[in-house]
């Protein structure tokens, strides 16, 4: 019957011409820009990029040589303490280790410490999913309906507080840094808060509604590995704890890859530390609580400071100065061989 | 004759007896039986008993059997539609694959993306389809609905009379009753016309598409024709086959209630969807119902063809799918090694929720399909519907192209296949038609010879030249006046004026010629009357008569009235014989042209003419004793003729009514001239200058319309009318015809055999008013009448060798025709006596009535009345090409196609058109194969290989040599075409049997282009079917009848051509176009730009989806393989969704990397879609390579630059998304050839709304896609510097091989596609000469593989040389052996007009060039010898040297 439809209406009288339309769209005449990769085009556009790259690149790596940082391993200088976690019965006792370093040079500017994990696969898929952002916006939500198992209730079926393989396996290391003068220590006054993303404490994360915070997490139970519940993370500072404390917060940011470090503390700069750390021998007082030996971690503690272009690592300089070069390179190659055929090419035409 | 017939009867009768009794025993029984047991009988026949008062208990139960007239085309009903859909839907692989991942994501252990994102594209592709599905099946159930209750007359029973219902209440068995213009309801058997003939005429545009009205008639021998047809009498009970698909077969028959049987066949049915017109009023019982009828069973859907593009993207696919499996591999392995290493269980690998933990093995397992849903778009199903999409807009701008728009027909190309746009681009072969394919189809007479006298009609010749410069003129002026676009109105003066011929008049004249993009929407011309008689352009309608033809009819006339028929009768009678064959053995039906649908049936009353009955008697009297040939010449004595011509103009059409009654006897028409004529009696002494003047005079305000089935027909009824043998009115049993002393002449028709493919003759058997002569008039392929005549004269020896030579020399005028390119048809003609006919006449009948093997027996009863012939003449009709033929075929060549001719005309016939349309060339050494003999077959293509082989030994160092130079001019692979073939039905069958077929490729893969002559449909569809299978070659099939229906469908592309014969070829193409000359356009540059267009974009799109899933693939190196992503899952998808999908898009539609000027100029450039340069694996694998490193480039440069850093998972998937998406699109960019403004717009918002989904979705959503939060990452980044240096450096380090790939060929490369591109760029004066030095140089360089043009002479020569050098040795000899054992050639001749009709076989071996004086002496003997023989003959040019091989 599809014929018939398109045959029906031959009765009109004089029915309109099928002939087509004459536009430029239905007749494929567009105005249109053909670019054309001629001699001169291409090798500008190769130049031009060459030494774009290049400014770029050296700026970069200049910026990037600017940045001061200090990376120490103290997963090994603590060797009894990561043997006494190994047991994982012992997660209760308290152990502490220093670790000595010492500055040349004064390090001006404000300085960040990180803790830094190797081989901790913060990416792990299982591990990614596993957390409830509705209850850490405060909300009382059904946890055991969450990607949190196992780690979402006890046997019992109290809930756990935060829920969730991320936030179990919290870092709970705690670093304090100490300026060795000559015959005392003074310990360098670190920023606790503000280090995590402003969206992230103000929107992302929020305690449950109560008029005070243990109350709040009433009925919850910390999770298993945990020392202390939720609301004891930061005693001092209401407004960093629980949910809301930056050390908790860092870490439920999880990391792209296996080896990451977490922004731990910045040097608050008053007094001595107003220009930043000065040259001299410093201690860090680590107290030592996250097991690494048993995947073949290791733990850093890092001090760093930061240029608009990022942290220390150089690539990124690098990877323009290495193309910027490649480009012009590949301008005077094709220029070269340009100049090579076109005697060839008049010869040719003839 | 008597004995041929009684031997005939004899085995007719055994036949109908047996027929019969096989018959009864299956029939008979059955039709009591439907009262017990109908389900028996009705599963052979089908039985319809009328419904009315007397039959309705009978009607009632079988009508139960069968199906109402409702029809329902929607595939779902309300309540089946969700099952019944999701049902097919799921027949899809790609669906099933979809609900596979969509399953396994349910599995926590594998679970990747949230449940409902996996569902997600699944739901998406199946609500789409859902939604199309409905659409669609809503305007179905919409028409159906309209079709169902259209109003139709139907005969009720209890009231008698005929009740409007619905068409779905018309039921198997009802009589309906039909006005003019109606729509025929079901399949209708026709019993009553308001036609007092009984016929009944149908449009069955709505079924075939073919505005010629086809005539049916009432059922033969049924009786109620005269009274009005009265339902309530009708008793018998019809028989006949059960529903089926052919349109033009159908058989049955009537049982009376005395068991009487009366035959019928297609010729009475009323199919339903046709319109009545011309009828006032028709009656009939319904056959068939509903899905029943023949319209609904060949109602199917459109075809569905997979492209070559398409074949190799599925190969791609799978390759897609091994990748997907070897990195799902590595990813399971992987995982398995890597949580094989722990000693204890880490942190961070969380158990299950039970708390336990999986052994590696099983992870490794589990995270096999993991990977699987993760990596899932790595096949890309989305491509598909993207390939459809693309499609759908190639074939639009395809159907849009003005160019490829007719205005005569009002009709642009026609799109049939929507999914095979990119085939187009590649075709390497083409199988073309003659007739009406590289010809117009319109036939135009042009020369006769009767009685073996030659009339060269050189005024017609002058005519048509004349005809043909005024187009060019017209076209040439059109192309001047390119830009101002005025409607021109070309009305030229004809040049001369002759005889009774009119000023030449362009009915299509008044068109304006607009060009390129100056033509403006012009108004359809359908509405003019004259395109809407087929077959009637003034080219076809003017014929302007010999002079010295038309001289010897009008002695002719004279002779008869002089009644002096003594010296010349012969001559003479023979003329007008001629002549009335010509207008009265033909099937056309005449209207006038003020209202071309109305039909003269009637012929125009005469005035009384002065003669009486007696008078006609007597002259006739004189006449046959005068002249013993049967031979009827103007019937009245032009004396009488004065008189009649005054009324007859006027009055013709509507005065027929007092005709009427006359009409029903069989010799009404020439009583009625006599009770006419009785008035005026002695008029007799005009003069016969008078009479012609009045002739003259008479003949011309008098136009008809003829409507023939096919062309030939109508030109020479066209011819005949230009001698003033005019067909006046058709009705089945009567034709009138005005003789050229103005009288009419009304013959009874008895028969009709009709015209078939297998019999190639049609004849007529016409009983003569005035002598009452019953004449068969046949005409026919001359091979054929030629053997059907009379062997000669028994008595008169003198007659005899008269006859003889007359048919000796009408033979020699038919080669003659032959060879310049005319369709010939042989006129004979047999006088039956009266007991004769009555016998055969009773055979007719009875085969007529036959339901069992009718048809072989109407054919044996014509085959015995077409016998013992009287040769009266023959007629060539020119073919002309359609414009631009040629040209179209250089440029398809150049292209690098192939083109075979395959028709079914004669050798000569096809030859020379092959020559005229250049494909053919002079230079070009022919070929030709015709044989019996399967041996000599074989001996002859392995002695033609041979020849050709050797050829190739003298070029293959030249090649060699070229090969050196660093020309991009690709040398093509198949050698220089320098050989036709010409092979005809006969060889092809011994080749197809005897296995040859490997032989004969081999050979035609030599040759520049191949004819096959005297082939049949399938034998065209094999050779189609053979190159397509065993050269796993592209091929295209071009046609415009239905015998190319099979050929069309055998290969790759079909294509129509919407001519004059009909709609069945362009039912069966892809593609219709109405002119060969738009194949140019639609092949070298749509093709080309879909092939570059989809090939492009397939490419790409596995590039995007490969290059994509590989981020994500390197990011598992880094997650120990855990199936983790770093980018959120809605920005994942959205990435394929909409950010990348569009430009590609576009880029499929729109991409013009050459323009198509230039594509036309340089149909080179053609090849490299015919190699599939463009998409082939090497190019897969190659961008397979590019995308692996891109990949690399766009994971590691943020990886490494983000490293050790305290970047989390999704900052970090973020600027690898956005940097893949810059690189993708910039990838793209690259590849865009022609920026229009949609290309800069899709670019631009394609990035602008990445950027704002993902602002806007990263800031919106707290928490709203648990488990992961892609809350104000990109706020993030973007306010971070090192995002943006990031973003800049990566795309480039990614494309920069590319680019520099690109800039090195676009610089240095001098592919001829680059090099046209670079001539789009040149102001079009410097393009065309930049062109032209481009063709000309190729010209030397690939053309003829000889560098300079000084050498190409000596080339030539070579090969001649080569061609005649192995046969000149035998030539000397000049023995002529018949030997076919000695293998080989033992002589030749070198003669052209001494041809022997080959028994078992010849062997031509032409080399039309003239070169070096020692090769061409024979040639030059032989012109000579032509010119001696060629008496009257002028042949054009000399230039064939031939000589023959006979083996």
């Amino acid at each position: 019957m599809k014929n018939k439809t398109s045959f029906l209406p031959q009765e009109g009288e004089a029915h309109p011409s099928r002939c087509p339309d004459n536009t430029a769209f239905k007749q494929q005449k567009l105005p249109a820009w053909k670019p054309q990769l001629t001699i001169a085009s291409v090798l500008s556009s190769f130049f031009l990029i060459g030494a774009f790259c290049l400014a770029v690149g050296v700026c970069l790596i200049l910026s990037a040589n600017s940045v001061r940082e200090i990376q120490i391993d103290y997963s090994d200088k603590c060797s009894d303490c990561s043997k006494l976690r190994e047991n994982s019965s012992n997660w209760s006792k308290e152990c502490h280790c220093s670790v000595n370093f010492t500055l040349k040079e004064d390090v001006l500017d404000d300085v960040f410490m990180y803790y830094g994990l190797q081989n901790f696969y913060q990416n792990h898929r299982r591990y990614v999913i596993s957390r409830s952002d509705a209850q850490l916006l405060g909300r009382n939500v059904n946890i055991q309906k969450s990607y949190c198992a196992p780690f979402a209730t006890y046997r019992n079926g109290t809930p756990m507080a935060p829920c969730g393989a991320i936030a179990n396996s919290m870092f709970n290391d705690t670093i304090d840094l100490f300026y060795n003068l000559k015959s005392y220590a003074i310990q360098v006054p670190l920023l606790e808060t503000g280090n995590s993303w402003w969206t992230d404490k103000n929107v992302k994360f929020r305690n449950p509604n109560s008029y005070n915070l243990s109350s709040a997490f009433a009925g919850t139970a910390r999770p298993p590995y945990w020392q202390k519940p939720v609301y004891m993370l930061d005693k001092e500072d209401e407004r960093n704890n629980g949910y809301l404390n930056d050390d908790f917060i860092i870490w439920m940011r999880v990391s792209a890859f296996a080896t990451f470090r977490n922004l731990y503390r910045r040097v608050k700069r008053v007094g001595r530390f107003a220009d930043g750390l000065p040259a001299g021998n410093y201690t860090f007082r680590i107290s030592y609580n996250f097991p690494v030996t048993k995947f073949k971690g290791r733990k850093h503690v890092i001090l760093s400071t930061v240029v608009w272009s990022g942290g220390s690592n150089p690539f990124l300089g690098i990877a323009y100065v290495v193309s910027g070069t490649a480009a012009t390179l590949t301008g005077f190659v094709i220029a070269a061989i340009h100049l090579k055929l076109r005697k060839k090419k008049t010869y040719f035409q003839k | 004759m008597a004995l041929s017939v009684d031997s005939a009867l004899y085995r007719w009768r055994r036949r109908g007896a047996e027929s019969h009794s096989q018959s009864e025993s299956e029939s008979i029984p059955l039709l009591f039986s439907v009262r017990d047991k109908p389900k028996l009988t009705l599963n052979k026949w089908r039985i319809v008993f009328p419904d009315n008062g007397r039959q309705w208990k009978d009607w009632k139960q079988a009508s139960t059997f069968y199906s109402g007239n409702r029809i329902r085309t929607t595939k779902y009903t309300l309540f089946t539609f969700l099952p019944q859909n999701l049902f097919e839907q799921f027949h899809r692989l790609g669906n099933l694959y979809f609900l596979f991942l969509a399953v396994l994501n349910f599995f926590p252990q594998m679970e990747v993306f949230h449940r409902e994102i996996t569902i997600l594209p699944l739901v998406v592709v199946l609500l789409a389809s859902m939604i199309k599905d409905v659409t669609e099946d809503y305007r179905k159930y919409q028409f159906d609905k309209m079709v169902n209750f259209s109003k139709t007359r139907v005969y009720d029973k209890e009231e008698r009379a005929y009740v409007e219902k619905c068409w779905k209440d018309v039921r198997v068995g009802d009589f309906v009753q039909l006005q003019c213009n109606e729509t025929i309801p079901a399949d209708i058997l026709l019993l009553y016309s308001s036609d007092q003939n009984g016929i009944c005429h149908l449009e069955t545009a709505n079924l075939d598409g073919e505005t010629n009205l086809k005539q049916r008639q009432v059922v033969l021998g049924f009786s109620s024709q005269n009274t009005l047809f009265e339902p309530e009498f009708f008793q018998n009970t019809i028989i006949c086959e059960k529903p089926n698909n052919d349109l033009n077969k159908f058989k049955g028959y009537m049982e009376q209630p005395n068991h009487e049987r009366i035959g019928f066949n297609i010729e009475s049915l009323l199919l339903r969807g046709c319109t009545i017109r011309n009828t006032e009023a028709v009656i009939g019982i319904v056959i068939y119902t509903g899905h029943e009828t023949k319209a609904m069973l060949n109602n199917n859907g459109p075809r569905y063809k997979r492209s070559k593009v398409e074949r190799q993207m599925n190969v791609d696919i799978f390759l897609c799918a091994g990748l997907l499996f070897v990195m799902c591999l590595v990813g399971s392995i992987g995982h398995g090694i890597w949580t094989g290493n722990f000693s204890m269980h880490p942190p961070y690998d969380v158990p299950d929720e039970n708390g336990n933990f999986l052994s590696p093995v099983l992870a490794g397992f589990y995270m096999f399909l993991t990977m699987i849903i993760l990596f899932q778009i790595l096949i890309p199903i989305s491509l598909y519907v993207s390939i459809e999409l693309v499609k759908l807009g190639q074939v639009f701008l395809i159907h849009n192209d003005i160019d490829l728009y007719d205005e005569e027909a009002d009709l642009p190309i026609q799109c049939r296949a929507l999914n095979i746009t990119e085939d187009l681009g590649q075709i390497q072969y083409i199988f073309s038609d003659k007739t009406g394919t590289l010809t117009e189809n319109k036939m135009v007479f042009r020369r006769c010879t009767v009685d073996g006298i030659e009339f060269s009609h050189q005024e017609n010749a002058r005519r048509l030249e004349t005809h043909k410069e005024l187009d060019l003129d017209d076209e040439d002026f059109a192309k001047l006046q390119r830009f101002t676009l005025p409607p021109m109105n070309i009305e030229r003066p004809a040049t001369y004026k002759q005889g009774t011929m009119r000023p030449l008049r362009r009915s299509q004249s008044a068109r304006a010629h607009f060009q390129g993009h100056t033509r403006n929407r012009s108004l359809g011309r359908r509405d003019s009357n004259q395109s809407q008689v087929a077959f009637s352009s003034t080219i076809e309608k003017d014929v302007a008569p010999d002079s010295r033809l038309l001289r010897r009819v009008r002695e002719a006339a004279l002779q008869t009235e002089n009644l002096s028929p003594f010296t010349h009768t012969k001559t003479s009678s023979s003329l007008t014989d001629f002549f009335l064959a010509l207008a009265i053995c033909n099937t056309v039906l005449v209207s006038t042209t003020t209202e071309p649908r109305q039909r003269v049936t009637v012929p125009p009353p005469i005035k009384p003419s002065g003669i009486t009955l007696e008078k006609i008697h007597q002259i006739f009297q004189r006449l046959k004793l005068a002249s013993l040939s049967q031979s009827f010449s103007s019937s009245q004595s032009s004396s009488e003729l004065g008189a009649s011509f005054s009324a007859k103009n006027t009055e013709e059409r509507f005065a027929a009514l007092d005709c009427y009654d006359n009409d029903d006897d069989c010799c009404a028409s020439s009583r009625g001239d006599g009770l006419q004529g009785k008035g005026s009696t002695d008029m007799g002494s005009a003069s016969l200058d008078e009479v012609f003047k009045s002739v003259t005079n008479s003949s011309l305000p008098t136009d008809f319309c003829y409507e023939a089935e096919s062309p030939d027909e109508a030109a020479l009824v066209y011819a005949a009318q230009a001698y003033s043998f005019t067909l006046v009115s058709r009705t089945p049993e009567q034709v009138t015809v005005r003789l050229p002393q103005g009288t009419l002449l009304t013959f009874d028709i008895l028969y009709t055999l009709g015209f078939d493919s297998v019999r190639k003759r049609m004849s007529v058997v016409v009983r003569h008013p005035l002598t009452k002569e019953i004449v068969v008039y046949t005409k026919g392929a001359d091979s054929i009448i030629m053997d059907l005549l009379e062997d000669s004269a028994k008595d008169d020896i003198c007659a005899e060798r008269r006859m003889k030579r007359i048919k000796e020399k009408t033979q020699k005028h038919l080669d003659y025709y032959a060879r310049n390119g005319l369709r010939t048809l042989c006129i004979a003609k047999k006088v039956l006596n009266e007991d004769d006919f009555q016998k055969w006449a009773n055979f007719r009948r009875e085969a007529e009535s036959a339901i069992d093997n009718r048809d072989e027996l109407l054919m044996e009863t014509a085959q015995h009345l077409e016998t013992k012939l009287t040769l009266l003449g023959a007629t060539g009709i020119e073919d002309r090409l359609q414009d631009g033929v040629p040209d179209t075929i250089a440029a398809l060549r150049e292209a690098g196609i192939q083109i075979w001719v395959l028709t079914g005309d004669k050798q000569e016939t096809a030859i020379n058109i092959a020559y005229s349309c250049k494909l053919l060339d002079q230079r070009d050494c022919v070929f030709t194969i015709n044989t019996d003999n399967e041996e000599t077959c074989e001996s002859l293509l392995n002695l033609t290989l041979e020849e050709v082989r050797k050829t190739y030994q003298v070029e293959k160092p030249q090649r060699k040599f070229f090969g050196i130079i660093p020309t991009s001019f690709s040398v093509p692979e198949a050698p220089v075409p320098e050989f036709g073939l010409v092979i005809d039905g006969r060889t092809l069958n011994i080749i197809f049997q005897g296995g040859l077929e490997e032989k004969f490729l081999l050979l035609t893969k030599h040759c520049r282009s191949v004819l096959c002559c005297r082939s049949t449909p399938l034998q065209k569809s094999m050779v189609v079917k053979l190159v397509r299978r065993q050269l796993k070659a592209m091929t295209l099939s071009i046609g415009d009848g239905a015998n190319d229906v099979s050929m069309i469908q055998a290969a790759d592309v079909g294509i129509g051509i919407s001519g004059q014969e009909g709609m069945q070829a362009v039912m069966a193409s892809d593609f219709a176009i109405s002119r060969f000359k738009h194949l140019k356009k639609l092949l070298l540059v749509h093709g080309h730009w879909c092939y570059t267009r989809l090939a492009k974009m397939v490419i790409y799109f596995f590039y995007k989806n490969v290059s994509y899933i590989n981020l994500l693939f390197w990011y598992q190196f880094f997650c120990g393989f855990s199936g983790s992503t770093m980018i959120d899952y809605w920005q994942m998808i959205f990435f394929n969704l909409f950010f990348t999908s569009v430009p590609p898009l576009l880029f499929g539609v729109l991409d013009k990397h050459i323009s198509a000027e230039t594509l036309l100029d340089l149909p080179e450039l053609y090849k490299s879609g015919q190699n599939s340069e463009i998409y082939r694996l090497s190019t897969f694998i190659i961008t397979m390579l590019d995308t692996f490193y891109q990949s690399l480039v766009c994971f590691f440069v943020p990886y490494l630059t983000y490293k050790d850093s305290d970047i989390d998972l999704l900052s970090f998937g973020n600027p690898i998304n956005t940097i893949s998406l810059l690189t993708i699109l910039l990838h793209e960019a690259i590849e865009i050839k022609t920026w229009t403004l949609f290309h800069l717009i899709t670019m631009i918002s394609s990035v602008v709304f990445y950027f704002v989904f993902s602002l806007i979705y990263n800031a919106a959503c707290v928490t709203c896609n648990p488990p992961t939060n892609p809350y104000w990452i990109m706020e993030k980044q973007i306010s971070d510097p090192t995002f943006y240096l990031l973003c800049l450096i990566t795309p480039v380090i990614a494309l920069l091989p590319r680019f520099f790939i690109f800039a090195l060929r676009g610089t240095f490369g001098a592919t001829l596609i680059l090099k046209a591109q670079q001539l789009d760029k040149l102001p079009k004066g410097q393009r065309d000469l930049e062109i032209q030095k481009l063709r000309s140089s190729k010209q030397t360089t690939s053309g003829a593989p000889v560098a300079s043009s000084a050498s190409k002479h000596d080339l030539e020569q070579n090969i001649s040389h080569l061609c005649l050098s192995s046969f000149l040795p035998p030539a000397a000899a000049s023995v002529s052996h018949r030997d076919t054992e000695s293998q080989g050639f033992s002589a030749s001749e070198v003669n052209p007009l001494r041809k022997q009709i080959p028994e078992e076989g010849y062997y031509f071996f032409n080399n039309y060039h003239l070169v070096s004086s020692k090769v061409t002496a024979p040639g030059e003997d032989g012109n000579k010898l032509t010119k001696d023989n060629a008496h009257n003959f002028n042949y054009g040019s000399h230039r064939r040297s031939v000589s023959a091989v006979t083996l």
